[in-house]
């Protein structure tokens, strides 16, 4: 039988699946208990129990000196920039990227400046922007917004583009102006295209608060990831990464069930 | 589950367990090569240059070793290399080694006392000359660093506590550029950022390490085990440091490679070594490390880690982590000691035994 052709079954799948994550599993767990044999306080490779020490220490004690409950008030101070960055980069990138898809004056004008903006590696300016900002929520809203925004509009433009012409045509046809081909052809048919495009960029989101934290915060999950990277503090760092892994992977279901419901007929148009 | 995956599974189970069974761990023994990290700072900068003339491999012939010398960008990055066991010695300062290697549970010893900061670091308020001005400021700093530390040592003189300012943790790369910025109004670095910021009309010093002159200490550290198992490696360190010193002492050549080698020039260089109490003869650093204050600063210092929670979670003391002096006396658990000042290789150097 041809390898191609050798499908496994429902079990198969799911063992299959599993294994990659259970290796991970077991060499971490074996590559922590050599370490700790060695020095039981190595905070390299900490045993489970040592990370659920950190998470219930993070999670459910208040910190005795300020009363804050860190893991919560990290999540709620990271998730609220993130939202309010990727709410504006997305209104951003509608309107600019229908802009520069539809009408060739835009594309013309800003198509080339919006490409070439977007190479510019937005870490690079974070000096910048702290200088211009401050180094309060603003500076760290503009970085994602100017990380993520400009590939958004590019995006936009092009999945414009790909529209077939005939559809503008025929609305025309029929007697719409340039504004209702863009409201009424071209916007609804944008809207699902939009969020898979920022389920997309929901990764580099996180990277651009996370580096932004690290530089000058107080509260937040990049902030306490590298405050606590001073003491290789391991058994703090690891369930954050995982937490902001989950939260994450939520914002991305939520977005592609969003798509679902409130766009039904995008999954049959979606080859094209 | 049908047999074949029962099957497969059995399979990589044996697998996995004669992976692990096969993996052995490393044991400090008696070894012929040894990895030295260091980061720029003043205090450090004799470390690459050593290395980069000579004297470390004279020193290491001597003895027959191998010495790697190497620079990191990232200071606590260095440190965090030598915690992990990637290193054998590490420059730091008094306060990192008990906080990081130390409340690691990697037994650390000092071999060489360099220098104590006596003005490098400086609490910096923008329009304002009094400490006490400082109250209910937002100060950017890199938390839990020694800048951390001196604030609370400057509060405290003030009679001040940190629940009357907010701190806010700031990078150490981005502190100058913090400083132009209008809400920053209050910070604590080190030179030479604090030079930089200097250079803006509104800066005012009103606190510096030299009103807690001995208490911010810079060193060379080495993993004891390693140490014990392989002296020549103590030896050839303090070979190496008393020699490079010297130079840079006498040598203008080599305070101008040094100073290059930090990114200023001798006039930056010297600017900072004015604020840096450098013992420049073994002697000297033998009696400092062999008195009473060192006891009182490290009492200090552990105080300020127990307080923030540094001294790891199942610190129940400021002397949860106890550290020896070199008359063997030790502040904190004698059972716990992970830190240790030892001063026999700079007095085998004060007495041309190296």
């Amino acid at each position: 039988m041809r390898l191609l052709n050798l499908k496994p079954d429902k079990t198969w799948r799911f063992v299959l699946a599993a294994l990659p994550f259970a290796a991970i599993l077991v060499a971490y767990m074996f590559g922590s208990a050599i370490r700790l044999a060695e020095n039981p306080d190595d905070k390299l490779l900490p045993n489970f129990g040592a990370m659920g020490e950190a998470i219930r220490h993070y999670a459910l004690q208040a910190d005795p000196r300020s009363g804050i409950y860190h893991l919560w008030n990290d999540t709620l101070s990271s998730l609220s920039l993130l939202l309010t960055a990727l709410a504006i980069s997305t209104l951003i990138a509608l309107v600019f990227g229908i802009m520069i898809g539809l009408l060739p004056i835009a594309g013309a004008t800003f198509g080339p400046v919006v490409a070439v903006a977007s190479m510019v590696p937005p870490l690079a300016l974070l000096p910048i922007l702290f200088i211009i900002m401050g180094l309060g929520d603003a500076a760290k809203i503009a970085l994602i917004v100017i990380g993520t925004t400009l590939k958004l509009t590019r995006d936009m433009a092009l999945r414009v583009q790909d529209l077939p012409r005939e559809q503008l045509i025929k609305a025309q046809t029929l007697g719409a102006s340039t504004w209702q081909v863009g409201l009424r052809v071209v916007l609804p048919q944008m809207l699902p295209r939009l969020i898979d495009a920022v389920r997309l960029e929901i990764g580099p989101a996180w990277l651009f608060l996370i580096a932004a934290e690290a530089i000058a915060a107080d509260s937040g999950l990049g902030y306490r990831i590298f405050l606590v990277r001073r003491y290789l503090a391991m058994d703090v760092i690891i369930p954050y990464v995982i937490w902001i892994t989950l939260l994450a992977f939520l914002m991305d279901l939520a977005l592609r069930l969003l798509q679902r419901r409130a766009f039904p007929w995008f999954a049959g148009a979606r080859t094209a | 589950m049908n047999r074949s995956v029962t099957c497969f599974l059995k399979g990589a189970v044996a697998a996995a367990v004669s992976v692990a069974l096969a993996a052995s761990s490393a044991h400090a023994a008696e070894k012929k090569d040894f990895k030295v990290a260091w980061s720029i700072y003043v205090g450090w900068m004799p470390w690459g240059y050593a290395a980069d003339t000579g004297i470390v491999k004279k020193w290491a012939d001597k003895y027959g070793i191998t010495i790697e010398v190497k620079q990191f960008n990232d200071y606590v990055e260095s440190i965090n290399q030598y915690t992990a066991g990637a290193f054998d010695a590490v420059t730091l300062t008094n306060m990192d080694a008990l906080s990081i290697p130390s409340a690691g549970g990697v037994d650390t010893t000092a071999v060489i006392v360099g220098d104590y900061s006596n003005g490098n670091d400086a609490v910096i308020l923008k329009g304002k000359d009094k400490l006490e001005d400082i109250k209910g400021q937002t100060v950017n700093l890199v938390e839990f660093s020694v800048s951390h530390y001196l604030l609370a040592r400057a509060l405290e003189s003030v009679k001040l506590a940190e629940k009357d300012v907010k701190v806010v943790n700031t990078s150490d790369a981005d502190m100058a550029s913090a400083y132009k910025t209008p809400d920053v109004t209050a910070v604590v670095t080190w030179k030479p950022v604090v030079s930089t910021i200097l250079e803006e009309k509104d800066a005012k010093v009103v606190y510096d390490s030299s009103q807690t002159p001995g208490e911010i200490i810079d060193m060379m550290v080495v993993n004891t085990e390693v140490l014990k198992d392989n002296p020549k490696f103590g030896k050839a360190l303090a070979g190496i440091w008393y020699e490079t010193i010297k130079a840079l002492e006498t040598d203008a050549a080599a305070k101008d490679a040094m100073a290059k080698a930090s990114g200023t020039d001798v006039a930056g260089f010297d600017g900072m070594l004015t604020t840096t109490k450098m013992f420049w003869a073994p002697k000297d650093a033998v009696a400092f490390v062999s008195g009473p204050e060192i006891k009182t600063t490290s009492e200090k210092v552990s105080t300020f880690l127990f307080d923030k929670a540094l001294l790891g979670k199942d610190a129940k003391s400021a002397g949860a982590i106890g550290i020896e002096f070199p008359d063997k006396s030790v502040f904190g658990e004698k059972g716990n000691v992970k830190l240790r000042f030892d001063a026999t290789y700079m007095q085998e150097a004060a007495d041309g035994k190296l």
